[in-house]
């Protein structure tokens, strides 16, 4: 055999572990879920109970789901009108002058601090402010977990719809110009429209990324193990309950949450498919 | 006449309000941008006004001090002792294990995605990577304790922490290394093959010193990514107050005293100067990464 063929075989065989690790994770995180789908059928999905008393055990995913969703559902609302702002201050007002470099940068850097950084900083600093103004039980809940993500998430969707908006043609903004527009309505009309589909993606990527963040909604959000009654209550996410119950956890109850990585897992995936999908297309 | 005076002022009017309202809109997006990166400076600010008094050469070659000594400490209003050694060398023994682990085959598929782009397997293993990067991080800790901790190591340890941290490293390495070689002119490559040089020594020779620097951005943003990682490692290396250099057993690292700490109210003076210290090296990282991609360009 030549040592091109040999070449070929050991690139091809190596390339094939990253499909043997996924194709593992997946089998493992359903083996291993088994247990707590057969004791709970598909109540797993619809009870809202989460009790370990030994003899009554019984888990569910909802309040956890439904946790990941209000936090990661208001992270985004807070962060679009920011991360919208930000990319057309990178990609249209200010492309490629000295500001931008600053301020892209800096977004840049708050994509690398460490999920428990950003706990402490909302445990120390934003939750007393919450205390001040009245909301959640002692600063903590759904609220300021929402608010600590939405820091967390701003550059995975700035990064991407600033790039989308600076490659809008600018013979299209100038033909806008031309008739008279001024630069909010080429905005408006012409790079907004144009970029739509980028920034939808972004957007959707970076909600994907909310919704495993752990460690820093794990020390905001309160951890209680039941449905969030509003905004301002305290909950857990599907990776808090991980992180949170974890440690004592064996049998029935590490099924359970084995489970719940898996519905994790499932979802990360779908979303953020659907997010590649929309850039792909718009490429 | 007085019908065309007064549309055309009507005009002025609409005109001017276009204007302000186009100068509002930049002052709100100057503004919101502002907004956006101010959290990076409190941080920053936080972190340095508060921890930087607790960082001394004890603070980084001792161990942690257990809950009564640091109690002790506090009462009699002395700084806590001790120091946080042991987090230090298992976030070293971690890093590097999993950049053992992650770096061979990341670049070795990313060369393989480089020279089978439109192969229908190289799509396949490009989306599964896509889909291992988007993967939480927790769910890689729940991974590396079914792996490892439950068969292998039969228990916490550093090779289960190490194990996530990989799988969490090998999706960008493999993708940026997939990027570096495209940038590369096929002319170099098709001058070596036309001298009759083997593909693997292709590889070796040219390709990867070609594309050198722009590997090290991606292998440098990796790790700087995975050192502030607690949560996998929660699952996985578990934590322990001594120095720990055994694969097999336990072991602490910096993300993972923060997390004791901050759950010990004896010990909160030190959470701030530890995580000063891990921003201050996943920073490290990150701009050197930053310094690389400039120097390729």
């Amino acid at each position: 055999m030549n040592s091109d063929r040999i070449t070929k075989i050991v690139l091809l065989s190596v390339s094939m572990l990253i499909l043997l690790i996924a194709g593992g994770m997946v089998f493992s995180l359903v083996k291993g879920a088994i247990p707590a789908f057969q004791q709970f059928g598909f109540s797993f999905f619809t009870s809202n109970v989460w009790n370990p008393t030994e003899g009554k055990e019984q888990y569910s995913a909802l309040p956890f789901i439904v946790g990941t969703l209000m936090t990661s559902v208001l992270a985004l609302l807070i962060a679009l009108p920011l991360s919208f702002a930000s990319s057309l201050f990178l990609g249209e007002y200010y492309r490629g002058t000295r500001a931008a470099k600053i301020i892209s940068t800096m977004v840049d850097l708050l994509a690398g601090i460490p999920s428990i950084v950003y706990g402490l900083w909302g445990f120390y600093v934003l939750r007393p402010i919450m205390v001040d103004l009245g909301i959640g039980v002692q600063g903590f809940g759904v609220f300021t977990a929402g608010l600590i993500l939405a820091i967390m998430i701003i550059p995975y969707a700035t990064s991407i719809s600033n790039e989308i908006i600076a490659m809008v043609p600018n013979d299209l903004k100038e033909a806008a110009y031309s008739l008279g527009a001024t630069r909010l309505e080429v905005i408006q009309t012409v790079t907004v429209p144009a970029a739509r589909s980028g920034i939808v993606a972004g957007y959707i990527l970076a909600f994907g990324r909310a919704i495993g963040e752990t460690m820093a909604v794990t020390m905001l959000i309160g951890n209680a193990n039941l449905i969030p009654k509003s905004l301002f209550s305290s909950g857990n996410t599907m990776a808090s309950v991980i992180a949170n119950q974890f440690g004592e956890a064996d049998g029935l109850k590490l099924s359970s949450l084995i489970a719940i990585g898996l519905i994790l897992f499932v979802m990360t995936g779908i979303i953020n498919w659907l997010g590649k999908y929309i850039i792909k297309k718009f490429e | 006449m007085s019908m065309e005076i007064a549309s055309n002022s009507h005009y002025r009017d609409h005109s001017t309000a276009r204007m302000t309202k186009d100068k509002l809109f930049l002052g709100i997006v100057i503004g919101l941008a502002i907004l956006t990166i101010s959290p990076i400076v409190l941080i920053i600010y936080k972190l340095i006004v508060k921890g930087i008094k607790q960082i001394s050469f004890s603070f980084i070659f001792e161990t942690t001090p257990n809950t009564y000594e640091a109690m002790t400490a506090l009462a009699s209003g002395e700084r806590i002792p001790g120091g946080i050694l042991n987090g230090i060398t298992g976030t070293l023994l971690m890093v590097v294990m999993a950049a053992l682990i992650a770096i061979p085959v990341g670049i070795v598929t990313g060369v393989y995605l480089y020279e089978n782009q439109k192969k229908k397997l190289a799509a396949i293993v490009r989306n599964t990577a896509d889909i291992i990067q988007g993967t939480p991080s927790i769910v890689l800790g729940l991974i590396a304790y079914i792996w490892v901790v439950k068969h292998i190591t039969m228990g916490f340890s550093a090779l289960a922490g190490s194990v996530s941290l990989s799988i969490m490293m090998l999706p960008m390495i493999v993708r940026s290394t997939e990027e570096t070689l495209k940038m590369i002119p096929n002319t170099l490559k098709e001058a070596a093959l036309a001298m009759g040089v083997p593909y693997y020594k292709v590889i070796i020779r040219v390709l990867i010193p070609t594309g050198f620097s722009g590997l090290l951005t991606g292998i440098l943003l990796s790790v700087s990514r995975v050192i502030g990682e607690t949560a996998p490692l929660m699952l996985t290396a578990l934590g322990s107050t001594m120095v720990n250099w055994d694969l097999s057993k336990p072991t602490s690292a910096i993300p993972l005293l923060v997390w004791e700490f901050y759950n010990d109210p004896n010990m909160v003076d030190l959470i701030w100067s530890t995580s000063l210290l891990l921003m201050g090296i996943v920073l490290l990282f990150n701009l050197l990464s930053r310094q690389f991609a400039k120097s390729r360009k």
